[in-house]
Formats: C-alpha cells, structure tokens, sequence
C-alpha cells in the first residue's frame, strides 16, 4: 500500500521543476486560496492546527514559531529557508528541491503571507550549486507568471525571494548561524534569547524553516489540517522523506507517514540488507542522532518515539550499518566529524571534540591505552549541555551512545 | 597591489549588490563570483572585495578562512573532492580515497605536478543514497567504484 503524498506527488514527472507542468498538475493552487480566501490569522490557525512539526531537526512546531512574530512593528520581516542539509546522511532537500522547486517556492508565499513578510531568502548549501541554479530557473518562472514579486496572484501582496548559496559549514544549518552566515560573516551561532522571531537576519524579525517543512504547508493549506494529522501521528502529522543510506537494497528517500516502523523502512521500502549483509546498528535521524542497537529497531519513526528511545528523529536520515563495519570505524567518522565542524566558539566543544578525535585515532592506529573509551565518555559529557548551540549535544549525544552501547566492542 | 577583475565580474558584484539591503551579505556571493572566475581569494582579491564592500579586510579574510569552499591558494583544473563522512564509508569512500591517491601518486590535499589534478577529502555532500560519492570542481559524480574512477580520470584528461 501506498500511503498519500504529501511531498512527491508527481515526482516521476520529468518536468515538473518548470511552472507548466506545476500548473497542471494544481500548483499554485493552495497559495491562491490562501491569498485570496483567507486572513492571515485564519492561515496560522490551520498551521497551528497542523501541528506541523520541523524537519530539519529539532521538530519545533512551524505554526507556533510563526506566532511568536510580533504582528506590530516597524521593521521589515524576514523567511529564511534553511536549506543548508548537512547533517551527514541527509538528501531529502535536495531531491525536493531538484524535483520540485515550485513546491517551496509555494509554501513561502503561503509562510510570507501569513506572518507580513515582503523578503525571503534561501539559504542552500554551496555544493548543491545545480540544485540552486534550479531554484533561481522556478523563481524567475514563478516572477513571471506573477506568483512572485509586486502583485503576487493580483491580490497585490508582495515577494521577493533570493537564493544565496553558502560555502561549506555544517554549523551554517544552526538557525542563528546562518542568519550570521547571511549578513556576510563567519557562521558563529547566536546566544538564545533574543530568538530570531524577534531579533533575526539585520536584527529584524524573522522565521526560519526547514525546506521540508515549508514544502508540506500547501498540502496543509489545500486539504486542510485534520487531513494533515490524519497522516501520520496525532501530535506529529503528515509525512516525513526518510532517507536510507548504507549497505542496503535501494538507498533513497522514501515519502511515508510520520511513525512508520524503522524496521519496515529498512526491511520493506529499502529492499533491506544487500549483499546477504546483517545489520548491526541504525542511525535513525542523521549522525548527530544516538545510534539505536539491532534489538532497538522495532520503533515507530516520530519524534516522541524516538526521544523516548533516547535518540531523536532529527532530519529522517537512516544510516544502515552492517556488521562487518567496526564501531570504532563509525565513531572515528563522528569524531572527525564534529572536530571539523565546530565553529570553535564555545571551549567544551572546540577543545571537547578535537581531545576525543585524538584518542579515537590512538585508538584506531592500536595504540589505546586502557580507560581511553572511558575518557572519550567523560570528555563528552563534559560537552553535554554546556554549549551556546546544539551542536556541542549533536556532538555529545551519539558519541556517548556509541561508548555506552558499544563499549565491550570498542575496548577490545 | 590591485588584482585585474574583470569588467564581467565587476558587472556581476554591482549586480549582486543591488539584491541585499547591506552590502556585506553579498559577501559570499561576491566571493564565490570572485573565485569562478579567480580560483581561489588571495589576499589582493580580500583587498579589493574589501573595498567594493566598504568593510575591513579583515572581515573578508575572517569569512575567507571560515568556510571550506573558498580557496586560499591555486588548486588544479580538476579538483577531485572525496566524501569520507559515513555513509560514504560504509560504501567504500576510504578505498576511492586511497585510490585516488594511488593511481595520481599525490596524498590528499596534494596537486599533481602538472597541476591537473588536487585531491581533498571533504565531509558529508548530500548524495549518501549513492554512496560512494565525489565532487570534481561543483559537478557531483556518484556511486563510485574503480572503474567509474578509472573512466573519470581519463575523461578528464
């Protein structure tokens, strides 16, 4: 069975990145309603309904973060799309992005016009410099066919959307960090409070939101909220793209309802393991999510779910690891990881995740020495909740997991 | 000492300006602009962008050395980015790195002496699902193995 699609319906259609063939197939449609037929209030409340909650990671409800812009003020009012995917093991915005742009392009015009917003940025990661150029090609087909700009849809509400390519930073995906990244600096995360709901991109309010939660807000505004929360989890409705990558079947995104089981993801939708491969292991939400062990895949992928698990949906990003890989293997990837991405801003983390690298590496070259799994597990509890930003726990978190749940394996 | 930009690139930076309310958020788009054409920001092209920007070098110099994707020195035509992060891994992205190193004789962050090839090891680009992965310049290659690698090579010879 199939489940509805919220996000890749006609994704088989080779052109359906051009706004003709988004026309047919009923784009637009939902921005038009919501610009001609409802308020701004009654768009939030259909959103806030929803429940709709992020897909970049934390899993913030959008609705709610919406609401926290203040309708009075006298500054200008900012989206910022985070499409800067670069939690390892995460493709989802791409493939969205590359097959539909028009899709996004929608939600915002949804997003802008609910919370009073006349600019809007994309903020992509500088690799995907072909996906952008896709994005700039719908945003000047959309411009032209009035979607966007001055009079969008002839109701006279305005949009301008930009798409900015950043550089190569994993911590530029930190909402305040990109907003740095943006006005032109290091992407140097920002103390919280102020949010960026009320203090953000030049100081002024502004949403951010991940390309798949923005790309869901049409489905939403179309079919209405109960149709939303019918799919998936009461409190966690719709679809999520999960991605599976590692030795498997058929690696790829997979549009399924919030809470379908990891192991029927794995098992049935990628074809499970390839090459007569066991598996071993799963990150089930990008790297920066605890590992679960083979006896813990039998969970439903939501965000409480995994949270109760003691990891975390995070992007959707399943990693696959088969028994013939060492742990140690994956924990020197975590590591080195981190110890490259740390913006170096805070002490726990700068020094934290480069200490830890050096002793996975001692470790590695058969070289470690008795209690150094033990020190890597102090060192990242000493990182554990003591930094400005998330990443110190996207650091912490799925390192203390690998030396807890593997430690008789990594001190041998 | 300025650097010779050309007009098309002078056009566009003017361009890029005209899209952002302060001039120094068209930092990075000024700055890739600058290295397609370039290939990589030395300290004249900081000086000049500096200048265009109305800010201090050493906030070009600051973003410059920040992000992975701006150049500080010449890298060759072909510059062989390999992905190493995990999915990769679990794919084979250590063996292509290893390869790679073997069949252009340099280590990774190398250049050949003919100054075709540079190879880097980069993390996680976004292709896990056809692992394992590298990027030559901007253009994504993917589900890699030695004959693929062998191929590559040879088309961009």
């Amino acid at each position: 069975m199939t489940a509805e699609q919220v996000l890749t319906r006609d994704f088989e259609l080779e052109g359906l990145r051009h706004i003709e063939t988004y026309l047919s197939r009923g784009g637009y449609r939902a921005a038009v309603k919501a610009l001609k037929e409802m308020t701004p209030q009654a768009v939030l409340e259909e959103m806030k309904k929803a429940n709709l909650r992020g897909r970049g990671g934390a899993g913030f409800p959008a609705g709610l973060k919406w609401s926290f812009v203040p309708a009075q003020t006298d500054k200008p009012k900012y989206l910022c799309v985070n499409a800067d995917e670069g939690e390892p093991g995460t493709f989802k915005d791409r493939f969205l992005m590359s097959h539909n742009p028009h899709l996004l392009l929608e939600g915002m015009i949804i997003a802008s016009y609910c919370v009073g917003i006349q600019k809007a940025y994309i903020y992509i990661r500088g690799e995907y410099e072909a996906v952008a150029q896709r994005l700039e090609q719908a945003v000047a087909e959309a411009a032209a066919k009035g979607f966007l700009g001055s009079n969008v849809a002839g109701t006279g509400f305005c949009l301008d959307v930009r798409v900015h390519r950043g550089a190569g930073a994993y911590i530029c995906g930190e909402e305040t960090a990109l907003l740095e990244s943006l006005e032109g600096k290091r992407g140097h995360p920002r103390l919280k409070p102020p949010f960026p709901a009320s203090v953000g991109l030049f100081h002024c309010p502004t949403v951010i939101n991940n390309v798949e939660t923005i790309c869901n807000i049409p489905f939403i505004i179309l079919r209405g909220a109960e149709a939303f929360t019918g799919l998936g989890r009461p409190r966690d409705g719709g679809t999520r793209i999960f991605g599976v990558s590692g030795p498997v079947e058929r690696p790829g995104c997979y549009e399924l309802p919030v809470g379908t089981p990891l192991r029927e993801i794995i098992f049935h939708h990628a074809g499970g393991m390839k090459d007569g491969k066991r598996l071993k292991a799963v990150i089930p939400g990008g790297m920066s999510a605890p590992v679960l062990g083979e006896d813990e895949i039998d969970i439903p992928m939501d965000c409480e779910s995994l949270a109760a698990a003691g990891s975390m949906l995070g992007s959707g990003a399943i990693i696959v690891i088969d028994q013939a890989t060492p742990m140690l293997k994956v924990l020197a990837k975590v590591a080195k990881f981190y110890a490259h991405e740390s913006c170096g801003q805070c002490t726990p983390c700068r020094i934290g995740t480069s200490w830890i690298l050096k002793i996975v590496r001692r470790l590695a070259s058969g070289q470690g020495r008795k209690g150094d799994v033990e020190e890597i597990r102090r060192l990242a509890s000493g990182i554990k909740g003591l930094t400005l930003c998330p990443l110190g726990d996207a650091a912490a978190l799925p390192i203390l997991a690998l030396v807890t749940k593997f430690r008789s394996e990594l001190e041998t | 000492m300025s650097p010779e930009i050309s007009d098309k690139v002078k056009r566009q930076v003017e361009d890029i300006l005209s899209r952002y309310p302060r001039p120094q958020a068209a930092l990075l788009p000024v700055l890739h602009c600058l290295q397609k054409e370039r290939g990589f920001i030395s300290p004249a092209e900081e000086q000049w962008v500096a200048e265009r920007l109305r800010i201090k070098q050493i906030r070009v110099r600051e973003v410059v050395t920040f992000y992975t994707m701006f150049l500080q020195r010449p890298v060759g035509r072909y510059h062989l980015q390999v992905c190493t992060n995990l999915s990769c891994a679990l794919e084979g992205g250590d063996d292509l790195q290893a390869y790679l190193e073997n069949r252009l004789g340099i280590r990774t962050g190398e250049t050949t002496a003919d100054g075709r090839f540079t190879l880097s090891q980069v993390e996680c680009l976004g292709a896990c699902d056809e692992a394992p992965c590298l990027m030559v310049n901007l253009d994504y290659h993917t589900r890699l193995d030695r004959d693929k690698v062998d191929r590559l090579l040879r088309e961009l010879d």
